[in-house]
């Protein structure tokens, strides 16, 4: 019984860890109509830059500085920031494939880099000598493991009231409305490209986020954790739950994430050896045709955005158009 | 009275179905004459011709053809149907040499591509000079006779033009009008829209004034000339049309 | 020094054969179409199967071309390879992405064609296994061109080398001597105004799969041909072909057939300088120099 209590606390926890991330991606697409082909490059550079920050000294490369956890997974998320903003710097003003193809080589170009370059984070052995917060008081165990889901909840909370409040604040309206027709933007005197921008920033701030949570839920992050495929579970994620919608894309994430290690315990469980090779193989057909079916078959998701709060406060459309 | 080439009947026409830009609006060109559509910024006189050419979807009403219906036709068989359409800006691909611009045009004329093209050359004789030139380099003027030659290309019965000589010195938008003159006495109905009005009413044979999406009145280019208050409203008047 | 250049000159003319399609298909649908490079491992697995069969039905076809680990079997196979990746790309278009555009915007079709990429590349890995596979088991010395400098070049280099000028001349030449390729150049530039001119812009669509998809498969089999074939050929090829559309304009194809060539050399070059291990990060690095110098790339146009 405790053995399943401890593998729902688990579960949770890293599926609530990866909302924030859909929540993120959510401000991206869903509300601004932005590409990010490389999601996982933003959640990398959190999950890196929290345990370089935070953790203990390393001798073998650049870290261990020791810094206030709070702090540290700040500066995560200030490195996932600064990344977005050279992206977006870039490419933001041309059309928009530009954005998809550079987001997508961010990705490609981070995970080379911290595979290789051993001085800056360990290379592929990844980086080690973290200590988890409070865990001098709170040990290793259970109870440890109860604190952290609470604490992850508690920032989920916060990041979902954050974007709550902000995609109806002015700017939010500016982004929704500059998705529907840029030229709207423009006739109010804002540059679009700036919005787009800030948008693409504050987006992969939360991403940052939630690949802080990551590394420090087990203390370690490795090249192997910044792989393509999270950048792909984290869409199904959003386009299961509905672009748009943030309750749609925390639902999505614990669905999609529910599924995948399902999927993942049932093949290694249930089918033969041979077939064992192909897990993965099999796993990543899922989700492309998760994907690829809810675009063609379900494209506002399986949980749709129930109102859109209008200018004048007033229900105006019962489905996002997306 | 001779036969009417192109007719529409009350054509309600836009590009989202909520917002019609046209709403019921019916004009019949003559046969060899040039039917002018005038009327102020916004009254749909460019969505009238890009509806007529299958650019724009008509919701309801008709086009006629020699008596054949051909509202909403495929944009690409118009000129199967022998209708050609000149846009006003972007007439031309100015990637393309002006031989190949009128080559493209002649690509399913098979045996006969040579002899047309020579025939269009003889018409255009400074597009002949420049064929192996890159369209993009043509002046203003020469850009909308190759415009107008790759209309003809077509071998069309009707040519519906969008402003041919918006953007033209008076001297060359003159030209262009009075090639077009010519093209009615080989046969060709043209539609024009025109911001110029009074060159566009000297030019025409008949008049259509458009506002707000409707017919507004309509009679003999001449009559509209000098009638009082067509001249008040766009020739000379206070409201003078944008030009 | 010379090696690097020679090597990335070889790798630049298939990363230009896959661009080429790239380009074309992005600027006429409007989309970053990121399962293009899965129509190079389609390619290449096509033509394995097909290598397998003309020789299974007619042995002397296994024989070799001259210097080369070529056969005649698997030349012929190479064209048959391009047929079916051209229909494979007009199929994926039919059953995925003209339903999506019917349905969605741009960005839409970005994630389907990240979600059909994803299923292209494991299916393959499926059916074929994730090992690698060779066309030609026999060795292929290199010829040493020139001691010093050392200069090493196999026979097949040379013939993929040679194979893709050649694809890329007779492209050429359709697209500035046939009516055909005029229409290809007027849907680009003005898609409108093509369809006025009597152009029917879904045959072109059509077309133009066909094309890339040729092209693709072309590249796919010549990757194979000098190094090796792997389910995972499209993914490590993907973003160099990007930056060759970037490199020389997206919408542009002379654009993106030098953005190959350009692509391919400055990558091998950069190992002059950096470990290896950061080749796959290159390309990543000259779309960032594009961007920042001329985000238009060589021939594009800039275009919202």
């Amino acid at each position: 019984m405790i053995g399943i209590i401890s593998y729902l606390i688990f579960f949770t926890t890293v599926a609530a860890i990866l909302s924030i991330a859909v929540l993120g991606l959510n401000l991206q697409w869903g509300n601004s109509g932005l590409f990010n082909g490389g999601v996982v490059a933003f959640f990398g550079a959190g999950a890196y830059g929290t345990l370089i920050l935070g953790g203990t000294s390393q001798t073998a490369h650049l870290g261990g500085f020791e810094i206030f956890y709070p702090l540290a997974l700040i500066g995560g998320m200030v490195t996932a920031g600064l990344m977005a903003w050279i992206v977006g710097i870039l490419t933001l003003r041309l059309r928009h494939d530009y954005l998809a193809i550079a987001t997508f080589g961010v990705a490609v170009a981070f995970e080379n880099l911290l595979r290789n370059a051993e001085g800056l984070a360990g290379g592929a052995q990844g980086l080690r000598g973290f200590e988890r917060p409070l865990h001098a008081w709170l040990g290793d165990g259970f109870t440890y493991n109860v604190f952290f889901l609470i604490f992850v909840l508690v920032l989920l909370g916060a990041t979902y009231r954050f974007l709550e409040v902000l995609i109806r604040s002015p700017f939010g309206r500016l982004l929704r409305a500059m998705r529907e027709d840029e030229t709207a933007a423009l006739s109010l005197g804002k540059d679009p490209a700036k919005i787009r921008l800030t948008s693409l920033i504050i987006g992969s701030v939360i991403i940052g986020l939630s690949g802080g949570l990551y590394a420090t839920f087990y203390a370690f992050i490795s090249p192997q954790d910044v792989l393509p495929i999270l950048t792909f579970q984290i869409w199904a994620m959003l386009i299961v739950g509905g672009a748009g919608n943030n309750k749609g894309a925390v639902a999505g994430a614990f669905v999609i994430w529910a599924a995948w290690t399902a999927s993942g315990w049932g093949l290694s469980r249930f089918a033969p050896l041979e077939i064992q090779l192909y897990t993965g193989s099999i796993q990543f057909i899922l989700i492309g045709l998760v994907i690829v079916g809810m675009l063609l078959w379900r494209p506002q998701g399986l949980f749709p955005e129930k109102l859109v709060i209008s200018q004048s406060g007033r229900t105006n459309r019962s489905e996002n158009r997306e | 009275m001779t036969e009417v080439a192109l007719q529409t009947r009350d054509i309600v026409a836009g590009y989202v179905p909520e917002l019609p830009v046209l709403k019921g609006v019916s004009v019949a060109a003559q046969a060899a004459k040039i039917t002018v559509i005038i009327g102020p910024n916004g009254a749909g006189k460019s969505t009238l011709i890009k509806a007529i050419a299958g650019l724009v979807r008509v919701t309801s009403g008709q086009v006629h053809l020699m008596g054949k219906d051909i509202t909403n036709p495929r944009p690409d068989q118009m000129g199967a149907h022998g209708v050609a359409y000149v846009p006003q800006s972007d007439n031309i691909f100015r990637s393309l040499t002006i031989r190949q611009n009128l080559e493209l045009l002649l690509r399913n004329a098979g045996a006969e591509r040579a002899a047309r093209l020579d025939a269009l050359f003889e018409q255009f004789p400074p597009l002949a000079q420049k064929q192996n030139q890159k369209a993009g380099a043509l002046s203003g003027g020469q850009r909308q006779f190759l415009a107008v030659a790759m209309a003809l290309a077509l071998n069309p019965s009707v040519i519906l033009m969008d402003e041919p000589s918006a953007g033209l010195s008076p001297k060359a938008a003159q030209e262009v009008l009075e090639h077009v003159r010519k093209l009615t006495e080989r046969g060709v109905t043209i539609i024009l829209v025109e911001q110029n009005v009074k060159q566009a009413l000297r030019l025409a044979d008949h008049c259509y004034i458009l506002a707000d999406g409707r017919n507004q009145l309509d009679g003999p280019a001449a009559d509209l000339l000098s009638d009082p208050v067509v001249g008040q409203i766009y020739l000379g008047g206070k409201r003078v049309a944008a030009t | 020094m010379i090696q690097h250049l020679v090597d990335g000159i070889l790798v630049g003319s298939i990363l230009s054969l896959g661009a080429i399609g790239l380009t074309m298909a992005m600027h006429m649908l409007r989309f970053a179409n990121f399962s293009h490079a899965e129509l190079l491992s389609i390619g290449a697995y096509c033509a394995l199967v097909f290598d397998g069969v003309f020789t299974a039905v007619y042995a002397p076809l296994g024989n070799v071309i001259g210097p080369l680990s070529l056969t005649w079997a698997l030349s012929l196979a190479i064209l048959v390879s391009m047929a079916i990746t051209g229909g494979s790309a007009i199929l994926i278009d039919r059953l995925v992405f003209s339903r999506v555009r019917a349905k969605g915007g741009e960005l839409s079709m970005v994630f389907a064609s990240f979600g059909v990429a994803m299923i292209i590349r494991n299916a393959l890995g499926l059916i074929f296994g994730l090992q690698v596979q060779l066309y030609s088991k026999d060795i292929v010395f290199a010829t040493v061109l020139s001691r010093d400098p050392l200069l090493l070049v196999k026979p097949d280099q040379i013939f993929s080398l040679a194979a893709a000028l050649f694809i890329m001349v007779i492209f050429h030449l359709m697209l500035s001597r046939t009516t055909f390729g005029y229409s290809l150049r007027a849907v680009a530039e003005n898609p409108d105004l093509a369809q006025v001119s009597g152009i029917n812009l879904n045959q072109m669509i059509t077309l133009i799969w066909i094309i890339g998809g040729g092209l693709a498969a072309a590249a796919g089999v010549f990757y194979g041909l000098t190094n090796q074939v792997n389910p995972v050929l499209g993914r490590d090829l993907l973003l160099p072909i990007f930056a060759a559309t970037i490199v020389g304009g997206i919408g542009s194809i002379y654009g993106a057939a030098l953005g190959g060539f350009l692509v391919g050399i400055a990558s091998n070059m950069a190992l002059l300088i950096l470990p290896s291990g950061y080749s796959p990060a290159m390309p990543f690095l000259i779309i960032l120099v594009v961007l920042v110098i001329r985000p238009t790339g060589l021939f594009g146009e800039e275009r919202a």
